[in-house]
């Protein structure tokens, strides 16, 4: 699976790192840092995570 | 017993209903699904429109039957019946009938209530006073706010701070006005309070705290001139927009016998429940219009008027009509954002109950914050300006004590807890 995020969307709510924080992250001045490439195991999460997020900055699409 | 067939109502076409709709189809639902809304408009997002919407040059404005980019997506194979416009007027639970406006008569075997909440007020639009809700009050506002105008804005929370800082954006002198000797002092404590007051007093606004409006003045009786303050003085005003906070709108449940006192009373399984506390059948409910048990309130209802709130009881809402006889419980953790002149605002939790405001970082040139909220020693909530980052461990113990049946008790949660947000 592979991760994209819209950086221009991206307003720092968190809901990701909430929801997946093995996947998202933020560093200590609110910027997003995420693994683009996570394990299939993960897909339920991580499509958690993409739903959460109040502004859909988050897409995920089969590899 | 799984009930995926017959004829499902979600009465308010907002983000609380469409999620309900989504998770009915995901969860093998293939009856007939219709959803009401009392706008003309199919479900959108409402943090934007004190947001973007507000500051947004009209002229990128979609043209009339394109979406916004507020509008919620619509997933594939929703099939959903949409009735816009009619707002919904009655419930009937014993007939299992909804009623709109005009008369029409829906049957459901199963009904969503999620018809959000109304704009407290009293707004008289034609002659510049207004209030902010949906989309096109949105719309209407923003026309009102030309530069070198002067905007009063009633209420200090964080719909009237953003109006206030879009206002300022678009080159309004923008007067403040809150009841409260600081903003948000109630909701978030008085040191978050104090360093939103300065972020609009440096961004130019003229805040008075510890004052109320006491009558709108207008020249000729036609349009607004000014605002009589509670201090005795008048300050010129063009447009006011009163700013107070927002009323669950059950005014239609009246006579269903669901408990409407503040909100639908719900369950924790967000089934609607009548006076003496039992079950209305048929009948659940979710979002802003809803009042749920919270285990970070000690077990008290409490009704949220927050995106992820609505979000994710619109979920949860749905699995309990979908499974009536295996209900998950809603054990959602809170939370809130603002954007202020800039700066982030985030938060978890339930800081409004607080006994004690820990702060860990007050950086107002840096525009930072980190605060604890607690309640007889336990965690309830915490927020940050520009360190969203620092929320993850404190998000993370309160999914922890809202998930744990015995949690509030280890947390000592003995006193009971009311909560307005």
């Amino acid at each position: 699976m592979r991760i994209t995020v819209d950086m221009n969307l991206c307003e720092s709510h968190g809901q990701c790192v909430f929801a997946a924080p093995g996947v998202f992250s933020f560093d200590d001045d609110d910027h997003l840092l995420y693994d683009a490439t996570p394990a299939d195991a993960l897909r339920a999460t991580v499509e958690a995570a993409a739903a959460s997020c109040p502004v859909r900055a988050i897409g995920v699409t089969p590899r | 017993m799984n009930a995926t067939t017959g004829r499902l109502v979600i009465v308010g076409a907002s983000l609380a209903g469409l999620r309900a709709a989504e998770a009915l189809r995901a969860g093998g639902f293939t009856g007939g699904l219709t959803i009401v809304g009392d706008e003309p408009h199919l479900p959108y997002d409402r943090p934007p429109l004190s947001k973007r919407i507000l500051t947004a040059d009209p002229a990128h404005d979609p043209a009339p039957g394109l979406t916004w980019d507020n509008d919620l997506p619509l997933p594939d194979g929703l099939d959903a019946r949409w009735e816009l416009g009619r707002p919904a007027v009655r419930l009937d639970p014993r007939g299992r009938t909804v009623t709109l406006a005009d008369g029409t008569r829906l049957a459901y075997d199963g009904v969503l209530v999620a018809t959000g909440a109304t704009a407290r007020g009293r707004p008289d639009p034609d002659r510049g006073v207004l209030t902010l809700r949906t989309r096109d009050d949105a719309l209407r506002l923003r026309a009102e706010l030309r530069p070198g105008r002067r905007l009063v804005v009633v209420g200090a929370g964080f719909l009237g701070g953003e109006i206030a800082a879009a206002a300022r954006a678009r080159g309004l002198a923008v007067t403040l006005v809150e009841a409260a000797s600081l903003p948000l002092e109630r909701a978030i404590g008085s040191v978050p309070g104090a360093f939103v007051a300065e972020l609009h007093r440096r961004a130019g606004i003229d805040l008075r705290t510890g004052t109320t409006v006491t009558d709108f003045l207008f020249a000729h009786g036609r349009r607004l001139s000014g605002v009589r303050l509670s201090d005795g003085t008048e300050t010129p005003a063009d447009v006011a927009v009163q700013a107070l906070g927002a009323a669950p709108a059950t005014a239609w449940l009246a006579g269903s016998g669901i408990d409407i006192g503040d909100g639908v009373r719900c369950d924790v399984h967000l089934r609607a429940l009548a006076p003496d506390g039992t079950v209305v059948p048929g009948v659940v409910a979710a979002g802003d219009v809803a009042r749920v048990p919270h285990r970070l309130a000690g077990g008290t209802s409490i009704v949220l008027g927050h995106w992820t709130n609505a979000a994710e009881q619109g979920a949860v809402a749905a699995h309990t009509l979908l499974r009536p006889d295996e209900p998950r419980p809603f054990t959602g953790v809170p939370g809130f954002w603002s954007d202020l002149h800039g700066a982030r605002i985030r938060s978890v939790g339930l800081p409004a109950l607080a006994d004690e405001v820990r702060v860990h970082e007050h950086d107002l040139p840096g525009r930072h914050l980190e605060v604890s909220y607690h309640r007889d020693g336990g965690l309830v909530g915490a927020l940050t300006v520009g360190r969203t980052g620092r929320l993850v461990p404190y998000r993370r113990r309160l999914e922890t004590a809202s998930r744990d049946p015995a949690s509030s008790a280890a947390h000592g949660h003995a006193r009971p807890a009311r909560v307005r947000s």
